[in-house]
């Protein structure tokens, strides 16, 4: 509980050097929002007066104790351009880019881990080659790509899925998962690589170890012992789909943009290119604070499979 | 349960929920929905005020929300639109207007002469042609709840035509208090008398626009044609899709997920040409341009930029962009759009035939000091990509030290408001094109209707070209009209404020199953589409 606490604790000031850093970043990179706003009839009066309605002619180190105060009262502000406010719009995202998330590891989680193990079990013969090269090609093919071919395979010539758009949970579960299948095969193709990779690396160390020789001496059966192999080879694979949860943040963007998913990457790429100060600031923060808590959640998980790790 | 029973059960799951998930979906697709029309417009709307931004996608937004006192129909005409009749004194100064009875904001509040006055009189501090007629002693009075005058020192020949603008800063009909706001900043409240009615609560910023069919709109009697007639929608509810990918709109469309792409890449029209289901619709001229910036070396140059100007190759830049052949023109000399009231080739003549030998000998001539030449290459926008590489190599082609520099669009936006040195970060040209009605005339294209003293990027200013744009504003009597016409293209063609690249046409893409899309105008008038 205390390291719990006090890693929770740890996360403040990082939070709040990657606040400071990402400010910093986004308001000192080159484009100017009231000129994107105005357009190009704009005189520089008219520039000038929506940069100041904006407030953005005062200093920088005033514009960041404003934005830092609004943010320690959970202010996030409003986006510039539409002005809505920005807890809105993350919360108009956050629901499709969770669902595909969490869709896609537990895909990936369900087909990779079996994969792993079957092909360390079968290490050598064409059943490993076989999976192996699956890996290979799923690292390999660009997501956008693959996305294309399932689009054209599976909602152009099949019409089994719908090419673009996302359907909430609230609308029912079939058409949620209905909206969901093609983006998140898309993206899970490569944690599928990912993960099958390291679990067949690491149960294919641990089937090596005496301790399996002796249990398969003993006469236990084939799957206990692979349980067990599992279990051991469990931290690498744990830590491999956390930073895999992690990339998938950014990872996201493509799959969201060729399935016209309105999710966090798609605000992201648009709040970039059109210098929305808030947006990004907010959506980089929220990135910053899920990394994190990833990092924690998967620190904790060690301690299930492995009880010799104690905090 | 055996354990061989129960793995096959879980080996059917999968399969259960994808039944689970397609029966779902057909059983939501029985319930009876409000007919509606998705369009994939030709970008996100994020400024929601058409009296601010020249953006093209608010202008779209305003026309279904808004409606205009004239608007023109298909030919071009200015029609009355709110208004019910209107009248001229024989001394063409004073202008009366009355508005049709019953109209209304979808708030259901009445729209009424005050509204329209205080809405012409924020029109008239942002349009061309709105500055022009305040230049001419315009001024706008309510004289009871449906009739307004405008008052003019002398007669102005393009009271209608700047009514109806169907460009940039269109004379759009906002509430009193909302057309009384400062200009300063965009007006984030959206209440119009148009066609639909904007449903916020469902506005999905960059993914999803809604609009529902106004309960309040008072339609013509007329049929509609262009931005005239009636506006009386046929749709319950209107929803843009922003898709952001080309080829997955595309596909959308293919598949029947939506019914309308507003612009489709020129990559993807001959593909779509093949699909039955899919009905190519030209979607009125474009004209690409050379924007160049005359404040800085070499380009403040008159003559460097008539060299430039005979070394283009109008059929390279449109074909460079990906236009199948049907959609482009070979070569147009108009400024004013090939087909147009306003088409001359004035002045063209001095440039044709193309000749590069001439050019670099008119490079030479210029006094062109091997200055760089920036170019500012967009990687986002394709068609504009494989102009501006054109553009580049036709410069380096006569002895130009060309620097092409790649970056995103919204980059260039903020370069291009740089009049610094090109050392200092400044920049010499980009391509960019512009619309019909950006373009058709001495006063609503672009660049060549601002006057000197704008901020439009390049800094184009000709006194000589303000004088004649101002007589041909002057003139009332078409055979004179048409002359300041000619004298005008004449001196910009000398001036050279903008290199035309070409003359094309974007296209909508449009379902089979949607109805009327021969009614649709270069923007979209949806409210003619049925399904």
């Amino acid at each position: 509980m205390n390291y719990l606490f006090s890693r929770i604790l740890a996360t403040l000031p990082v939070m709040a050097v990657v606040a400071c850093f990402v400010f910093l970043l986004i308001h000192l990179s080159p484009g100017d929002p009231a000129a994107l706003i105005a357009g190009d009839m704009a005189t520089v009066e008219d520039i000038e007066k929506l940069r100041a309605s904006l407030g953005l002619d005062q200093p920088l180190w005033q514009q960041f104790g404003l934005w830092a105060a609004r943010l320690a009262q959970g202010d996030l502000g409003v986006s510039i351009f539409t002005h809505v406010p920005v807890t809105q719009l993350l919360a108009q995202r956050i629901g499709p880019t969770a669902s595909i998330a969490l869709l896609t590891m537990a895909m990936a989680l369900v087909v990779a881990i079996p994969l792993g193990v079957l092909a360390a079990h079968n290490a050598g013969t064409w059943i490993d080659r076989l999976v192996m090269l699956f890996a290979v090609l799923a690292f390999s093919v660009p997501v956008f790509l693959i996305g294309y071919l399932l689009i054209y395979s599976f909602a152009i010539q099949l019409q089994w899925f719908p090419v673009q758009g996302y359907v909430p949970l609230s609308e029912g579960v079939g058409p949620w998962l209905r909206s969901l299948v093609l983006p998140c095969v898309n993206l899970a193709l490569v944690y599928i690589a990912l993960i099958t990779r390291m679990t067949r690396a690491t149960v294919l160390e641990v089937l090596h170890e005496d301790y399996i020789r002796t249990a398969r001496a003993k006469g236990l059966s084939l799957l206990p012992v692979l349980g067990h192999a599992l279990r051991n080879a469990a931290v690498p694979i744990a830590t491999t789909v956390g930073v895999g949860i992690a990339l998938l943040i950014g990872g996201v963007v493509v799959t969201e943009t060729v399935f016209a998913i309105p999710g966090i990457g798609r605000l992201v790429i648009d709040s970039v290119q059109r210098h929305d100060y808030p947006v990004i600031q907010s959506v980089l923060l929220l990135s910053a604070g899920v990394y994190v808590l990833i990092n924690l959640l998967i620190d904790l998980s060690y301690t299930l499979f492995d009880p010799r790790i104690r905090y | 349960m055996t354990s061989l029973s129960r793995s096959k059960h879980l080996a059917s799951a999968p399969g259960l929920l994808l039944a689970c998930a397609l029966a779902c979906s057909s059983a939501s697709a029985q319930t009876p929905a409000p007919k509606t029309l998705r369009l994939v417009p030709h970008a996100d709307v994020k400024v929601l005020d058409p009296t601010f931004t020249i953006a093209y996608i608010t202008r779209n937004f305003g026309y279904m929300v808004y409606d205009t006192l004239f608007g023109f129909d298909a030919q071009g005409v200015p029609q009355p639109q709110m208004v019910e009749k209107y009248s001229k004194s024989a001394d063409g100064k004073t202008w009366t207007f009355t508005l049709r009875a019953g109209l209304k904001f979808s708030d259901g509040s009445p729209v009424t002469s005050a509204d329209c006055v205080a809405s012409m009189q924020r029109w008239a501090t942002r349009d061309n042609t709105g500055k022009a007629l305040t230049a001419a002693g315009g001024e706008w009075k309510a004289v009871d709840a449906r009739t307004f005058t405008l008052t003019l020192k002398e007669p102005f020949g393009l009271v209608l035509d700047g009514l109806a603008k169907a460009s940039s800063y269109t004379a759009f009909i906002l509430p009193e208090r909302l057309a009384r706001l400062p200009t300063s900043a965009p007006i984030q409240e959206v209440l119009g008398s148009g066609p639909f009615v904007f449903k916020r609560d469902e506005w999905v910023p960059g993914s999803k626009v809604v609009f529902a069919k106004s309960p309040t709109y008072v339609g013509r009697t007329e049929a509609p044609s262009g931005f005239a007639g009636n506006k009386t929608a046929y749709m319950d509810r209107v929803e843009w899709l922003i898709l952001p990918d080309a080829n997955s709109a595309a596909a959308a469309l293919r598949a029947g997920e939506v019914d309308v792409l507003e612009e489709v890449p020129p990559d993807n029209i001959a593909p779509l040409m093949t699909d039955p289901s899919v009905r190519i619709v030209r979607r009125g001229f474009s004209q690409g341009y050379m924007a160049l910036n005359q404040a800085q070396p070499p380009f403040n140059n008159m003559a460097l930029r008539q060299a430039v100007m005979m070394a283009v190759n109008q059929e390279r830049f449109t074909a460079a962009m990906g236009y199948p052949v049907n959609l482009r023109m070979p070569y147009c000399a108009t400024l004013f759009i090939c087909g147009s009231a306003n088409d001359t080739a004035a002045g063209a003549e001095r440039y044709q035939p193309r000749d590069l030998n001439k050019a670099r000998q008119m490079v030479k001539d210029s006094g062109y000091k091997g200055e760089k030449v920036v170019v500012l290459v967009p990687t986002d926008i394709a068609y504009l990509n494989g102009a501006a590489l054109i553009a580049a190599q036709t410069l380096k082609s006569i002895g130009l030290n060309v620097d092409a520099q790649s970056m995103d669009w919204s980059s260039i936006v903020s370069r291009r408001a740089k009049k610094d040195p090109v050392d200092n970060g400044g920049w010499s040209t980009y391509v960019t094109s512009a619309g019909e009605f950006d373009l058709n005339s001495p006063i609503n294209n672009t660049n060549l209707g601002a006057a000197c003293g704008n901020t439009l990027p390049g800094w184009p200013c000709d006194e000589q070209l303000d004088k004649l744009r101002v007589a041909w504003i002057q003139q009332t009597e078409p055979a004179a009209r048409r002359a300041a016409l000619e004298a005008f293209q004449r001196r910009a063609y000398e001036a050279l404020p903008y290199i035309p690249v070409g003359q094309f046409s974007p296209a909508y893409a449009v379902r089979t199953s949607v109805k009327h899309s021969d009614r649709l105008w270069s923007t979209p008038n949806v409210w003619v589409l049925d399904k």
